[in-house]
């Protein structure tokens, strides 16, 4: 066997007999996974519920409409009732061609959107009685915009920020442990060049990343979440790549500086947590300010995020993985650089 | 070629410092190929640091090594396949068994995987082959990692303290284990605390102390060397510290609460004087040791 062989089959056999960190690599970032999908698998109906009263032309022209969901109450006051407790934003009472909206004062938003619909209804109606015919039209026609299910959005974001676990505590704490037991002086001191022992741990890496890829889709393609991948979805592989090479020269510039496993395991996740959060993996950035949003840049994990997101659910191709590729290369160098720097062989 | 053979090692008058210590403090020794060479001293004499110079893990501050005829610093690797190095605290991979450690370890140096079997059988633990290495009892990881750094047949072997942690029936087989080597044309460096271990073992031995080599020689030479007296040791009440004090060729002798310890340079006659006396029940000969020559060249008892 070759020595690349060999140190990648060793330390592949490490990592499947160690059963922490299987759980933090595997089990934990697809807990977060499960839950948030379960959380957000059925946004609710997006209809605002009000309360009716009576009967007539007005109401059935407001079912038509089709954006309002109703609620038949027998008498006004019940119905009142309930936009005093809180439980209806507001109530249309059709008596004759009376039409009266009670809406709580609370809800601004749900009550504007309440009066422009059954507003819109009225003067429609009032327009047909009068025999007027309309001079301005309006069309509307619906597009597919950019806003995505939430499990499209979760499952790139939860994707990336696994394999950035995985990336930087795999080459943190395999550092750190094989310096603290002397493996790296030992190998030092065997024929065996320093970028073979690195590639067959970036390899590992590597591998470790693409199960995760797999793992993670499959489960997120289950019935019950219900993700949908786009056209060119494998040129996320090319990402997972380079993505795993920025986090793991993170974790090299982590294991140098870091003498115990305990340390190295307290940086890893000072680092990856607000990276994780500030990169868009649970909640899209967009809604953040601008400052934070500039400040996401800096960080890998957001430039692979994009990239996942556009090539596994938004179908774009293979020129949304430039500007990502790039910055993750860059990042992967000068990081490399630096830990290579930094490294000791020995405490 | 002057068609003498290149000593396996040569240090000359290598020096290093942590700070204010001197943890080398100008060390100079030839080791023949083939030889069986010990190095001793206290713990802090500074064995492991100028092991790990010579064998190219550390750079001295100032001196020469020559290790096979190169120099094995900055890192040589056409020295490598040639070395065995198990370090004073074991290395391993981890959650790997005994046999896949030896596997890794040999595969580094292009060694077949049948090879992992022979190594734990050499070092008596093919029972323990699939146990992971940190189930292992101190001694046998000990044990375990001699076979590592003697899994690709090096040449030279160095072990820093390989008998440490080992019960004495181990012991005796690594013994065994390292004789056989060296009877395969191998060199051995090797440390340790254990004086008398070393003057079974080693063909010769340099004993260090404070950074410093104090003496350097044939274990037999250096005790002769010393002209220390035997010491007869008899049980208590069998003779008064007068009598023996009476016997002819007896230098002094002294009583504690089990014993009376006679001391002489002429032991032969003093035997048979005590044979005469009919006083050899429970009668022990101690001759000088390396732990003598350390207390005369240090003043201080040699404690381990
Ligand atoms: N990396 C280091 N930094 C600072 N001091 C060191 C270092 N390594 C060794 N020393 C010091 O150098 C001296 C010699 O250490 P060394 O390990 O060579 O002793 P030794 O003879 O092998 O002892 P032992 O029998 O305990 O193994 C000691 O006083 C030790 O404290
Ligand atoms: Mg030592």
């Amino acid at each position: 066997m070759t020595a690349f062989r060999s140190l990648s089959t060793a330390m592949i056999k490490g990592f499947l007999r160690d059963r922490m960190t299987l759980f933090f690599v595997f089990l934990f970032p697809l807990m977060f996974l499960v839950v948030f999908g379960l959380l957000f698998s059925d946004p609710g109906s997006d209809k605002t519920k009000i309360g009716t009263v009576g009967d007539g032309p007005v109401l059935s022209a407001l079912e038509q409409t089709g954006a309002l969901e109703l609620e038949k109450y027998g008498d006004s006051a019940t119905a009142r009732q309930k936009v005093n407790d809180g439980d209806l934003p507001a109530v249309v009472v059709v008596d004759g061609d009376q039409v009266e909206v009670v809406f709580a004062a609370s809800d601004q938003v749900a009550a504007g959107t309440v009066i422009g619909i059954v507003s819109g209804v009225v003067d429609k109606m009032n327009l047909t009685a009068a025999g007027v015919p309309p001079r301005f039209t309006v069309e509307a026609t619906s597009v597919e915009d950019a806003s995505l299910k939430p499990i499209q959005y979760l499952t790139p974001g939860i994707l990336s920020w696994a394999i950035s676990i995985s990336g930087v505590f795999g080459s943190a704490l395999t550092m750190v442990s094989w310096r603290k037991k002397q493996v790296l002086r030992r190998i030092r001191l065997a024929p065996v060049s320093t970028t073979t022992v690195l590639t067959s741990r970036v390899l590992v890496s590597v591998g470790t990343a693409v199960a995760q890829g797999i793992v993670f889709v499959a489960v997120a393609m289950l019935p019950l979440f219900g993700l949908q991948l786009t056209g060119q979805w494998y040129l996320a592989l090319p990402l997972l790549v380079l993505g795993t090479m920025a986090f793991f020269a993170i974790g090299m510039l982590v294991g140098a500086f870091c003498k115990t496993e305990e340390a190295a395991s307290g940086a890893a996740n000072l680092i990856i947590m607000p990276m994780a959060f500030l990169s868009g993996t649970f909640f899209p950035v967009e809604n953040a300010p601008a400052w934070l949003q500039a400040v996401s840049n800096a960080f890998p994990l957001r430039h692979m995020n994009d990239g996942m997101l556009d090539v596994l659910v938004r179908g774009k191709g293979i020129e949304a993985l430039l500007l990502p590729s790039a910055v993750l290369i860059a990042f992967t160098l000068t990081i490399g650089f630096i830990a290579a720097r930094v490294f000791r062989w020995e405490d | 070629m002057t068609g003498a053979r290149i000593p396996a090692v040569v240090a000359a008058d290598i020096r290093k410092s942590y700070g204010e210590l001197k943890a080398v403090d100008g060390v100079s020794f030839t080791v023949a190929e083939g030889e069986f060479f010990g190095i001793l001293g206290p713990n802090g004499a500074g064995k492991t640091t100028t092991l790990e110079i010579v064998e190219g893990l550390r750079k001295a501050d100032t001196g020469q090594v020559t290790l096979l005829g190169e120099n094995p610093w900055p890192r040589n690797p056409k020295l490598l396949p040639r070395i065995g190095v198990q370090l004073q605290a074991s290395s391993f991979f981890e959650k790997l068994t005994a046999r896949e450690q030896l596997q890794t370890f040999g595969s580094l140096y292009g060694v077949s995987r049948q090879r992992a079997d022979e190594m734990l059988e050499l070092v008596g633990l093919l029972d323990k082959a699939d146990v992971q290495e940190n189930k292992l009892s101190g001694g046998q990881r000990q044990r375990l990692s001699i076979a590592c750094a003697l899994v690709h047949d090096p040449d030279i072997v160095f072990l820093d303290e390989p008998t440490a942690a080992l019960d004495p029936q181990a012991r005796r087989n690594l013994w065994d284990v390292l004789r056989a080597i060296q009877a395969r044309g191998k060199t051995i460096v090797y440390t340790t605390h254990y004086l008398d271990e070393a003057e079974i073992l080693c063909d010769r031995v340099a004993i260090m102390d404070r950074g410093r080599i104090l003496a350097m020689d044939a274990p037999a030479t250096l005790v002769r060397g010393l002209d220390a007296p035997t010491h007869v040791v008899l049980q208590k009440g069998l003779l008064t510290r007068e009598a023996a004090r009476g016997i002819t060729g007896v230098e002094d002798a002294q009583e504690d609460e089990v014993s009376l310890t006679i001391s002489t340079r002429k032991p032969a006659p003093v035997l048979s004087a005590l044979a005469e006396r009919g006083t050899l029940d429970g009668l022990q000969v101690r001759t000088a040791t390396l732990e003598d020559v350390f207390l005369d060249l240090t003043g201080r008892e040699y404690r381990a």
